[in-house]
């Protein structure tokens, strides 16, 4: 089978890896990578981070070389891909062209979930996830601006430390009562509004846009209640919905994100799924869990490559996620949702370095590591093990 | 051309064409080695670039840094040569460089 057509469709990180790990594992026939964005894939996180701050260089982006594909015979394809025909075994583009593939894998992906709020479609009000977000951004934020940050998430957060860097005026709205509230304990809430107020930026929890305002380009942003803030440029980060229209368009089963098995293979044996459009039963967790990581498109693309060579490799890594945010880096081993005890390292009401270990029932299953990489390292091992945990040790060692 | 050897854990090796300018992850990624990830793109934040120097060419390439030996120090494949590949800027005096990977990248 190695010899067929694989046909890969979105060229970010899910898509750049199943192209490589097709090579790997094997793949002679015809590798076509299409991607619809008009550029070869590069790194989405330092778009909120380095890149948006002005730290790090284009060239620094791209996940691989433009020879990389090129030596290794990968076509590349900008195009769109508006249908699957599965009966066919063939994709056809929005130009009208077809292709057809023994085996198909589909990298979609996610877009930047649209604020339902009138006005939001002005000029000046920015979303936050593709490389052409950033640079309409970066013309529209001149030092003494001021920014207005909707959501108080990861890329929000990111966001206003980026923009304040840039010299901004930033302040960031989030509709809960604290900042992270889906991902993590009050006590890294608390301690990231400490740490973006101590820096000069104005966070608000509780606070619901209602309108966006202005004439030729927005001036305010409404909140419930009735006060008006001043804008010149506005950042939605309000979270992604996963790119599922093809999958089920075409028959798929969707759930959320591209229902996927342990080998990345969708309910079609020929057609498997990876990265941020994905919903994949995760069997430590004991649910379906629809992750938007690097890594984890990366540990999903390997299994699909695999999968499409007829080898078997499950997707097992435990996940894990990164963010930047001033002289901050926050590296966070597993998934926190459902815990039932905190244990601190640290003072994170006083400090710039600690960690915040998650546990269920006496168990390790997650950390949150500020500035405290050891931590991190170790914390993946023991979520992993899946052992109890000695409280003191835990702490004691991250001490050291 | 100055060319690095990576050697796969099973003794499988792939030579890559070294580019000052790059980092030894980036030569690794843009060559298609398997057994390097790089999944934080490089900012010695996830340590799935690890690999190992080879012994007569430690004192060469250097040592690691601060964070970078935070990384390594929890690492059960650790040896006394460990390095994150993405914390090592390619020089042209590394022509022949050999470094091993690991059995697993965590
Ligand atoms: C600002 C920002 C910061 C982030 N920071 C981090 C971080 O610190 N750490 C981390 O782990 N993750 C981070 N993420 C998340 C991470 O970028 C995603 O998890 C990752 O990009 C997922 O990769 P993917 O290939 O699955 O999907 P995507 O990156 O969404 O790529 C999908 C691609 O498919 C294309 N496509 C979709 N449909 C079609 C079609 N029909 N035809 C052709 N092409 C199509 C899209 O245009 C896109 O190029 C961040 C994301 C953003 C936006
Ligand atoms: S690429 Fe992540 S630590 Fe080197």
């Amino acid at each position: 089978m190695t010899r067929g057509t694989a046909l890969v469709v979105g060229a970010s990180h899910a898509g750049a890896q199943v192209v490589a790990g097709l090579r790997q594992q094997g793949w002679s026939g015809r590798v076509v990578l299409i991607g619809d964005e008009a550029v070869l894939p590069y790194h989405r996180p330092p778009l909120s981070k380095a890149y948006l701050s002005g730290k790090s260089a284009i060239g620094e982006l791209a996940i691989r070389k433009p020879d990389f594909y090129a030596k290794q015979e990968i076509e590349l394809r900008d195009a769109r891909v508006e249908s699957i025909e599965r009966a066919e075994r063939r994709l056809v583009m929005a130009d009208g062209r077809s292709l057809s593939y023994d085996k198909l894998a589909l990298c979609t992906g996610g877009q930047a979930r649209r604020l339902p709020v009138p006005g939001a479609d002005l000029p000046g009000v920015h979303y936050l996830r593709t490389f052409a977000d950033v640079e309409q951004i970066r013309e529209s934020a001149q030092p003494g601006k001021r920014a207005v940050i909707v959501g108080g998430g990861y890329i929000g957060l990111e966001t206003a430390a980026s923009l304040l860097a840039l010299g901004l005026d930033v302040t960031v709205l989030e509709a809960a009562e604290r900042v992270l509230m889906r991902v993590t304990a009050p006590e890294v809430s608390a301690f990231y509004e400490r740490i973006h107020r101590e820096a000069g930026v104005t966070i608000r929890t509780g606070a619901l846009v209602e309108a966006m305002t202005g004439e030729d380009r927005v001036r305010e942003v409404q909140l419930a209640g009735g006060e008006r803030l001043r804008a010149d440029l506005v950042v939605i980060g309000v979270g992604i919905e996963p790119n599922t229209e093809l999958a089920a368009a075409a028959g798929l089963v969707v759930d959320d994100g591209v229902v996927i098995d342990d080998n990345a293979r969708t309910s079609d044996t020929d057609i498997v799924a990876a990265g941020d459009c994905t919903s994949h039963w995760m069997t430590h967790y004991g649910r379906r869990i629809r992750l938007e990581s690097v890594p984890s498109a990366g540990e999903q693309a390997k299994a699909a490559a695999a999968t499409m060579c007829g080898k078997e490799k499950t997707i097992a890594a435990l996940p894990w996620f990164w963010s930047d945010q001033y002289d901050l880096k926050l590296q966070i081993a597993g998934l926190s949702a459902g815990y039932d005890e905190i244990l601190l390292s640290g003072d994170p009401t006083r400090d710039r370095d600690f960690t915040c270990f998650y546990l269920r029932e006496q168990k390790l299953i997650a950390a949150d590591c500020v500035n405290r990489p050891r931590d991190f390292m170790r914390s993946k091992q023991k979520i992993t093990e899946g052992l109890e945990v000695d409280r003191a040790e835990l702490v004691q060692i991250a001490a050291d | 051309m100055a060319a690095v050897t990576f050697v796969s854990h099973d003794g499988e090796k792939h030579e890559a064409p070294l580019e000052e300018g790059l980092t030894l992850m980036q030569v690794a990624v843009d060559n298609g080695v398997p057994g390097i990830d790089g999944d934080c793109g490089g900012e010695a934040a996830c340590g799935t670039c690890h690999v190992v120097v080879d012994a007569q060419w430690a004192d060469t390439v250097g040592g690691s840094g601060p964070v970078e030996e935070e990384m390594l120090s929890m690492n059960p494949e650790r040896q006394p040569t460990s390095r994150l590949s993405c914390q090592m800027n390619v020089s042209d005096g590394w022509d022949g460089l050999t470094v091993h990977l690991p059995e697993f990248q965590m």
